[in-house]
């Protein structure tokens, strides 16, 4: 008798457990990345690491990113845009309410627009509002935005995390407890490790998977990689330690995701400085450089060569990298013509990335070959902000341009490359203004041509995103459209 | 004994002034500028400036070092360039992860090294004392990021003891705290307590060829009674200057260690500072670890007075 009662007893255990592992699948989460933020207000700093936990999770824009770089009704439902171009009307979802509970309506949306583009802005990218002449409230779900010119990308200017819609009494403490109307709400900050995020159970839209979110911040290689591989971290997007990832491809607890991102990392030329300012020095410095090499060398094979300053997964993107093919023989011949037959001395500054530091040496020794001699020095990004990017003091230097669209910059003669070509600048005002997307494609196919021919930076790879995670998670975005972990659809699954 | 004490105090005070002067200086001399690091590449003039008002950026360099020397002298080390937390707060959460990591890596490497110090003393020229003497010289040579590593590998990864790194906090309880701090604090503990065995081990021979230890063999005392008697507690000397200059060492030097363990300390958030040239954290960390080490030094020299009579006595 007792023994049939603990028979039964063992089996209703058994029983009740296994509903449990049915019923219970994991809602919680830990992500990991390199960088922490600085603070959280993604509306007044450039730093890439608040989107990265922010952006479409906590805080959202009329418009925003999908996974593939297209542009989507965000807290606009939807929009009319006028004949000429210059009037926006968006309207807005109707019962969005802030985290804090008021609702969000279009007085903050013209809060929020007012706020990135007036006077005492500390918005990182005002560039992106200062077309903007008027923001006007309609009723509570419209409101009216009228540009002083056409601008064919202003749709795509208000997804970015700098656009995003803020509340005007949540500002005065938004650093530190940002308030938005996004899946998730922030919950706590212990600054040095860690971000915790909870599900917010009143979101207007479809509700997220997942209750709890951490993001953690591990700034070293190994650290990132013992993280990973103790399962301390559920996963780890913008992994740091390329060399590790055959490791985790190869472990089935793990999948691997390598996604592209906005970033173009090229070598660029002062343009302006000598011998730079001929362009036949810039080609031969263009045809001097073996893309495979550095992507193998300093990348561990990862990303993709580029021909000019467009990202190769936009479908304008046109693959110019046959007019820089590796040809040191030629580089050699084109110097001579400039009038360095004996090569020349430059200075090649580096920022701390990986892709710099390590493919700095890498194209040292490939412009060695053709006769051109470079003094590497090495800078913290600080230094490199003032040395190189406000001081031009530079001959060459290697960076990423993360930064999503921005081809735009060559239209800058005052940019830290110094290109001056008022053809392009024509080129590109055109773009903006141009409405018609068939006709803005074939423009901005020229735009990268006229780039790639003039030489005007040698053009690298494209960088790649890679994200190591758990193999049962479900729902991560694998490309970087713009710097963000959007964790509104992720789920684990068994 | 008063008199001591008022000099060493007097001499604490005017380090203290003249490290406040030379920090502040020195960082005033590094290049770039805080307010262009943080809004990045695409910013405009007008940005920039708004912000470096708000940080007060603007002000002379006299006005700025006046208003933060100012401020330390209260208690008010200002406000984070970048966090834009007050830094008192920003040092202070720090602090509870990077003291008790630097006692309890002291801790470890006195339990270390006092025993092993004092056989290796008591049985020197055996196999004994040239076994630690071998031990000790690898734990120096060895680097402690790369002992980190292996631990991480070991324990963490293979037979997952402990976690590869991070830092509960101590809300989760005393025990998850400590633990999360164990490997670190081996890590930092091995080089340290290495040095401190041998000095410990040289010091202590010095003292028992002292005269007084013959003397005190003389009137009957065995070799251990004369040790533990009179030669350990003239032997201290040395070995507290090492275990002052190691604690300081400890609580600013993980740096390499806190970034291998991913740790929230003292040493991560100055490494971030100096990235992002946050300088006034910078200034005010320095500061308090200047600070730190001269209190130390300060407590260590009353140790002394304590251990030596005849220190208290002298001019």
């Amino acid at each position: 008798m007792r023994l049939k009662l603990f028979g039964n007893g063992l089996i209703s255990a058994l029983a009740l457990a296994a509903s449990i592992g049915i019923a219970e699948a994991k809602t919680d989460i830990i992500v990991a990345m390199q960088l922490e933020p600085p603070h959280l207000d993604p509306t007044s700093a450039a730093a890439g690491a608040i989107d990265s936990v922010l952006y479409s999770n906590v805080f959202e824009g009329l418009t925003r990113f999908g996974p593939d770089g297209s542009v989507n009704p965000g807290l606009a439902k939807s929009w009319t845009i006028s004949e000429d171009g210059k009037t926006y009307t968006f309207n807005l979802h109707d019962g969005v309410k802030f985290h804090d509970g008021t609702d969000m309506t279009a007085e903050d949306v013209k809060f929020s627009l007012d706020r990135a583009r007036g006077d005492d802005s500390a918005n990182a990218q005002k560039a992106l509002f200062a077309g903007i002449e008027s923001v006007e409230v309609i009723d509570p779900v419209t409101v009216k935005v009228t540009l002083s010119e056409a601008n064919s990308n202003f749709l795509f200017n208000m997804a970015w995390g700098d656009a995003v819609i803020v509340a005007p009494e949540t500002i005065a403490d938004i650093k530190t407890n940002p308030v938005g109307t996004g899946a998730f709400k922030f919950s706590d900050w212990v600054q040095g490790d860690k971000i915790d995020l909870e599900k917010n159970p009143d979101y207007w839209g479809t509700p997220a998977q997942l209750d709890n979110v951490t993001f953690k911040f591990i700034s070293d290689p190994t650290a990132a990689f013992a993280a990973v591989m103790a399962e301390d971290v559920n996963a780890f997007v913008g992994f740091p330690a390329p060399e590790n990832l055959p490791q985790f491809e190869a472990d089935p607890r793990f999948q691997v995701l390598v996604g592209s991102t906005e970033g173009e990392t090229i070598l660029a030329m002062n343009n302006k400085l000598e011998p730079f300012d001929n362009i036949k020095v810039r080609e031969a410095v263009a045809h001097a450089i073996d893309r495979q090499a550095i992507i193998d060398g300093a990348m561990f094979g990862y990303g993709t060569p580029i021909g000019t300053h467009f990202a190769p997964h936009n479908p304008d993107y046109v693959d110019l990298t046959g007019l820089s093919q590796y040809d040191p023989e030629r580089s050699k011949a084109l110097l001579a013509e400039a009038g360095f037959p004996d090569g020349f001395e430059t200075t090649l500054k580096l920022p701390p990335p990986s892709y710099a530091r390590r493919g700095g040496e890498i194209i040292a020794s490939q412009l060695r070959a053709v006769g051109i001699e470079t003094e590497i020095t090495n800078l913290e990004w600080a230094q490199w902000l003032e040395q190189v990017f406000r001081g031009k003091d530079y001959g060459l230097t290697i960076v990423s341009h993360t930064e999503p669209m921005d081809i735009g910059i060559y239209a800058r003669p005052d940019y830290y490359f110094q290109y001056d070509n008022p053809a392009f600048q024509e080129l590109f005002a055109a773009i903006t203004s141009e409405n018609d997307p068939e006709k803005r494609s074939e423009l901005l196919k020229q735009a990268e041509e006229m780039i790639a021919k003039d030489y005007v930076n040698a053009y690298l790879f494209q960088l790649a995103f890679p994200t190591v995670a758990d193999a049962r998670i479900k729902g991560l975005w694998k490309n970087q459209p713009t710097q963000a972990t959007d964790l509104t659809a992720v789920v684990w699954e068994d | 004994m008063l008199q001591y004490f008022l000099k060493r105090l007097l001499s604490l005070g005017l380090s203290l002034v003249a490290a406040s002067v030379v920090i502040f200086l020195a960082l005033e001399v590094v290049p770039g500028d805080p307010a262009a690091y943080m809004l990045g590449v695409n910013a405009q003039e007008d940005t920039l400036n708004a912000l470096r008002e708000q940080l007060g950026l603007n002000g002379t360099i006299l006005q700025r070092y006046l208003s933060w020397a100012g401020g330390l002298l209260v208690g008010d080390f200002g406000t984070s360039y970048t966090y834009r937390t007050p830094v008192s707060e920003l040092i202070g959460e720090r602090l509870w992860v990077s003291l008790p990591l630097a006692l309890y890596a002291l801790t470890l490497s006195t339990l270390i090294a006092f025993p092993a110090g004092i056989w290796a003393a008591s049985r020197r020229g055996s196999y004994a004392d040239a076994g630690v003497m071998g031990v000790t010289q690898l734990g120096v040579a060895i680097p402690n990021f790369w002992f980190a590593m292996l631990m991480v590998l070991v324990f963490a990864i293979n037979l997952r003891w402990f976690s590869a790194g991070g830092f509960p906090g101590w809300e989760d309880g005393f025990f998850a705290g400590m633990k999360a701090l164990t490997l670190p604090a081996i890590a930092l503990a091995l080089p340290q307590a290495s040095i401190l065995t041998r000095v410990m081990r040289s010091s202590l021979l010095d003292t028992l060829g002292e005269d007084f230890i013959r003397s005190a063999r003389a009137k009957g005392l065995t070799r251990g009674q004369a040790m533990w008697r009179h030669a350990l507690r003239n032997a201290l000397i040395p070995v507290l200057t090492i275990m002052g200059l190691q604690f300081s060492f400890l609580l600013a030097g993980a740096i390499i260690i806190e970034n291998v363990f991913f740790l929230p300390g003292l040493g991560r958030l100055v490494f971030q500072a100096i990235s992002s040239r946050d300088l006034i954290v910078v200034e005010s960390v320095v500061m308090l670890l200047v600070f730190a080490v001269i209190v130390v030094n300060f407590a260590v020299d009353l140790a002394y007075a304590l251990v030596d009579p005849r220190l208290r006595r002298r001019r």
